[in-house]
C-alpha cells in the first residue's frame, strides 16, 4: 500500500476496528440466513487471562525446591466434608464434564482411559453414563443435569460422585441443544426421545428451584447414595461469591466454578461471548467465600475454564483452587482440531485450531461426532495415551513451577506468589500488579 | 407388617432398612409412621416391596423408585415419585409442584389433586390424577400418559415431545407446540387401562387427548454455518 493513489497524496483505507472484516461477515450470514450462529468451544475473543499473571519464583528471602529431585506432591482430596468416600486424586487436574451425544462412545472411553493412567477423575456429561466410560474410568463423576437425560438411580450409584450442574461458563442461564444429526439410534434410547429431532436439554432443573430446594434434593440424592459420594455443584463464572455460599449452604462438598472462557458442545455464539465473568475474575471471590464461612479447603474448589498448561494449574491454584478442569484441552489432546486434517477442515469451510461446528457432527477427527464411519478415525487406546501423556506434562509443568516458589506441595503455592502484568488483571486476581505492591481495590488504598 | 417410626429413628436409617430389602425378601409389607412431612422418605427403593405411609410427606417422597409400591395416607409435597423407573407410588391426598417430574417409568396415582409441573419433563412414567393439575404441567414432557380426571391449568404440555396427555375437564391453555389431537381406539383402550389400574372413576370417552405437534422439533439450522 502506497501513499499515493493515481499519483495524488491519499489516506490510506482503514478497516474499522468496531466494524470489522470478521463482524461484517456475521451481519451478512444473519442478514442472508436469519438465524444467529451455534457452535461449540468457548469464548474466542481475548479476555484477561492466567496469561496476565506471572510468578515471582524465589528469591533471597524464599529458597525453591531443588528441580527433578526434592517432593513436590500433587495430590488432591475432593468431597471430605460430608462424603463417606472422598475421590482421591493423584494431581489436581481432572476432566470436565462432557456429554455422550456430543461426543463419541470411542472418545468418552479415551477420557476415562487417560485420565484413569494418570490418576485423576473423568465426568458425564448430558445424555447419561454410558458403559464404555464407567468400565475405563477408575474414578467416574456423574452428572445430575437439568434434562436428566438417561438419570437412573443405578448409575448413581456406581458414580464416584454426583456433580449437580447449574450452570457452565460458556452459557450460564443456559441449556443445550443436541442437533438431530447426532441422535443415533444410541443417544436416542438413552435420552428417551425420537431418533433424529433436535434435542434441547433444560436450563432448570425440573424439580427443585432455590438453593433452600436444592440442599433438600442434596439429601435425598445423599440418602439414595447412602452418603457414601461426594455431591459436586458446578456453576457458571456469573456470581461467585454469591454462588459459591449458596452451594456451600446448599451442602456441597465440592464446588466446581466455571469461567466463561469455559467450552461447550452447542450454543449460541452470542450467549458464549457476551454472558457470564473470565475465570480469573471468579476465582478470589470463590474463595473469598469460602474463607467468609470458615470453609476453605473444608469444601474443596475445583476451577476451569481455558486451562491449557501446568502454569495455569499452578495459577489457578496459587489463587486458592484445589483442582482445576479440563475440557477444551482435553479434546485437543485427543486430536480435535489437529492440522492433520485441514483439507477436511477446508472442505467444511473451516480450518484446523477453528473448527467449532461440533453440533453438527462432521468432525474429521472422529471425535464430537455419532458418525459411525468417522469414529472410526479415533483410537481410544491412543487417545488415552495421549491424554495421559498431556496430562502428564502439565503436572511436571506446575511442579517445576511450585518447586521455584520454594512449595512441596501444590496447594502450598499462593497469592504472595504471584503478581499481574496488567491493571485489570491485578484489579480481577487481587494481584498486585507487577512493581507495585497494589491492586485496584485493594483494602486500605482510596483507588 | 414392619414398623418404622420416625419418631425413634433418624431418616437414615429408615431409608437403609428399606434399601437393605433385597429381590427375594420375605418381609415384604413396610409401614412408616409420625412422617410429620420429612423429606426424602422411601426414596432410592430398589426391591418389590409394599410401603405404606402413615401421613404426609415432604419433598421427595419415593424418589428414584424401583420396583415398590409405596401408598401415602396423606398428602405429598413437592417431586413426589421423582424420576421413578418401576413400580406404584399412590397418594391418597394431594400432591405438591413437580409430582412424578423427570420420571422413567411405573404408576404415579394421586387420589387428590397436583400442584403445578405435574409430569414435567416425564420419561415414560404414567401419571393418573383423579383431582385438577396446575399450570405448567407436562413441560418438555418426553414419553410416558399423564391423565387427568378434572381440569388441567394454564400452559399444558408446553414444548412437548412424545407423552400424550388425556384430560377429562377443561384445559386452562395449551402450551407452545401442544394440541388436541384425535382419541383413537388405541388410546381408548391405554386409557381404560390405565384408568383401571389407578382405580379412578371415569370413562375413557369423557377425556380429550392431547399430544405435540412437532413443530419445535427442529431448530432451523440449515442456513447457519
Ligand atoms: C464438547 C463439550 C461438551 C460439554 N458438555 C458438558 C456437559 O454435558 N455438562 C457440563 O456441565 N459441561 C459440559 N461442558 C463444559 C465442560 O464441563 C467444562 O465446563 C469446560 O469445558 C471447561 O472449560 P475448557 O473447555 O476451557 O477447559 C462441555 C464442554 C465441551 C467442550
Amino acid at each position: 500500500m502506497t501513499d499515493t493513489f493515481n499519483g495524488a497524496p491519499h489516506t490510506a483505507p482503514i478497516q474499522s476496528a468496531t466494524f470489522s472484516n470478521p463482524v461484517n461477515a456475521e451481519i451478512r450470514r444473519a442478514a442472508a440466513t436469519g438465524i444467529y450462529d451455534i457452535r461449540g468451544g468457548g469464548a474466542k475473543r481475548k479476555l484477561p487471562h492466567f496469561d496476565d499473571l506471572l510468578f515471582l519464583g524465589a528469591s533471597m528471602s524464599r529458597y525453591p525446591l531443588e528441580g527433578y529431585r526434592e517432593k513436590c506432591e500433587t495430590s488432591v482430596s475432593l468431597g471430605t466434608r460430608f462424603a463417606k468416600n472422598p475421590i482421591e486424586l493423584d494431581i489436581p487436574v481432572t476432566i470436565a464434564g462432557m456429554s455422550f451425544g456430543a461426543l463419541s462412545g470411542p472418545a468418552k472411553e479415551a477420557l476415562g482411559r487417560g485420565a484413569t493412567l494418570a490418576g485423576t477423575s473423568t465426568t458425564t456429561g448430558d445424555g447419561g453414563m454410558t458403559n464404555e466410560e464407567r468400565g475405563h474410568s477408575k474414578k467416574l463423576v456423574y452428572q445430575y443435569l437439568p434434562s436428566r437425560y438417561g438419570m437412573n438411580p443405578d448409575d448413581l450409584r456406581r458414580a464416584d460422585a454426583i456433580e449437580i450442574v447449574v450452570g457452565q461458563g460458556a452459557k450460564p442461564g443456559g441449556g443445550g441443544m443436541l442437533l438431530g444429526q447426532k441422535i443415533s439410534d444410541r443417544v436416542a434410547e438413552m435420552r428417551n426421545l425420537p431418533k433424529g429431532i433436535d434435542q434441547r436439554s433444560a436450563c432448570r432443573h425440573p424439580d427443585w428451584t432455590g438453593p433452600d430446594d436444592l440442599e433438600i434434593k442434596i439429601l435425598e440424592l445423599r440418602e439414595i447414595t447412602g452418603w457414601k459420594v461426594p455431591i459436586y455443584i458446578k456453576v457458571g463464572g456469573a456470581r461467585p461469591y454469591f454462588d459459591t455460599t449458596l452451594a456451600v449452604k446448599a451442602g456441597a462438598d465440592v464446588v466446581v466454578l466455571d469461567g466463561m472462557q469455559g467450552g461447550t458442545a452447542a450454543t449460541q455464539d452470542v450467549f458464549i461471548e457476551n454472558v457470564g465473568q473470565p475465570i480469573l475474575a471468579c476465582i478470589r471471590e470463590a474463595v473469598r467465600a469460602l474463607q467468609d464461612l470458615g470453609m476453605h479447603r473444608e469444601v474443596q474448589l475445583v476451577v476451569s475454564g481455558g486451562i491449557r498448561t501446568g502454569a495455569d494449574v499452578a495459577k489457578a491454584m496459587a489463587m486458592g483452587a484445589d483442582a482445576v478442569a479440563i475440557g477444551t484441552a482435553a479434546l485437543i489432546a485427543l486430536g480435535d482440531n489437529d492440522p492433520k486434517w485441514e483439507a477436511e477442515y477446508n472442505a467444511l469451510g473451516t480450518t484446523a485450531g477453528a473448527y467449532d461446528d461440533w453440533h453438527e457432527g462432521r468432525d474429521p477427527a472422529g471425535i464430537t461426532t455419532q458418525d459411525p464411519e468417522l469414529m472410526k478415525r479415533f483410537d481410544p487406546i491412543e487417545g488415552g495415551r495421549r491424554l495421559n501423556n498431556y496430562l502428564k506434562v502439565m503436572t511436571l509443568e506446575a511442579q517445576t513451577i511450585a518447586r521455584a516458589c520454594g512449595k512441596n506441595h501444590l496447594h502450598n503455592l499462593e497469592p504472595e506468589d504471584l503478581c499481574a502484568l496488567t491493571l485489570e488483571a491485578a484489579a480481577m486476581a487481587k494481584i498486585p500488579l507487577a512493581g507495585t505492591d497494589w491492586y485496584p481495590g485493594k483494602p486500605g488504598t482510596s483507588y | 407388617m414392619q414398623t418404622l417410626d420416625l419418631a425413634d429413628i433418624e431418616l437414615r436409617e429408615m431409608n437403609a432398612t428399606l434399601h437393605a430389602q433385597a429381590e427375594t425378601t420375605n418381609q415384604t409389607a413396610w409401614e412408616i409412621v409420625n412422617p410429620k412431612g420429612a423429606h426424602a422418605i422411601a426414596c432410592g427403593i430398589d426391591a418389590p416391596i409394599e410401603v405404606t405411609v402413615k401421613g404426609s410427606t415432604g419433598y421427595y417422597c419415593a424418589g428414584m423408585n424401583k420396583q415398590a409400591t409405596i401408598n401415602i395416607k396423606g398428602s405429598a409435597g413437592p417431586g413426589v415419585a421423582e424420576n421413578m423407573m418401576s413400580g406404584k407410588v399412590i397418594i391418597d391426598g394431594d400432591a405438591s409442584q413437580y409430582a412424578g417430574a423427570t420420571g422413567h417409568g411405573g404408576l404415579l396415582v394421586i387420589k387428590g389433586n397436583a400442584s403445578s409441573r405435574c409430569g414435567i419433563s416425564m420419561k415414560g412414567i404414567d401419571i393418573v390424577v383423579h383431582g385438577n393439575i396446575g399450570h405448567m404441567s407436562a413441560f418438555m414432557a418426553q414419553s410416558g400418559n399423564l391423565v387427568v380426571c378434572g381440569d388441567a391449568g394454564d400452559a399444558l404440555g408446553d414444548s412437548l415431545y412424545e407423552a400424550r396427555l388425556f384430560v377429562r375437564g377443561s384445559v386452562k391453555s395449551l402450551g407452545a407446540d401442544c394440541v388436541e389431537k384425535e382419541m383413537r381406539p388405541e388410546h381408548l383402550e391405554l386409557l381404560a387401562e390405565l384408568l383401571e389400574q389407578a382405580e379412578a372413576d371415569a370413562k375413557p370417552e369423557e377425556f380429550k387427548r392431547y399430544g405435540s405437534a412437532r413443530e419445535l422439533y427442529t431448530f432451523k439450522i440449515d442456513n447457519a454455518y
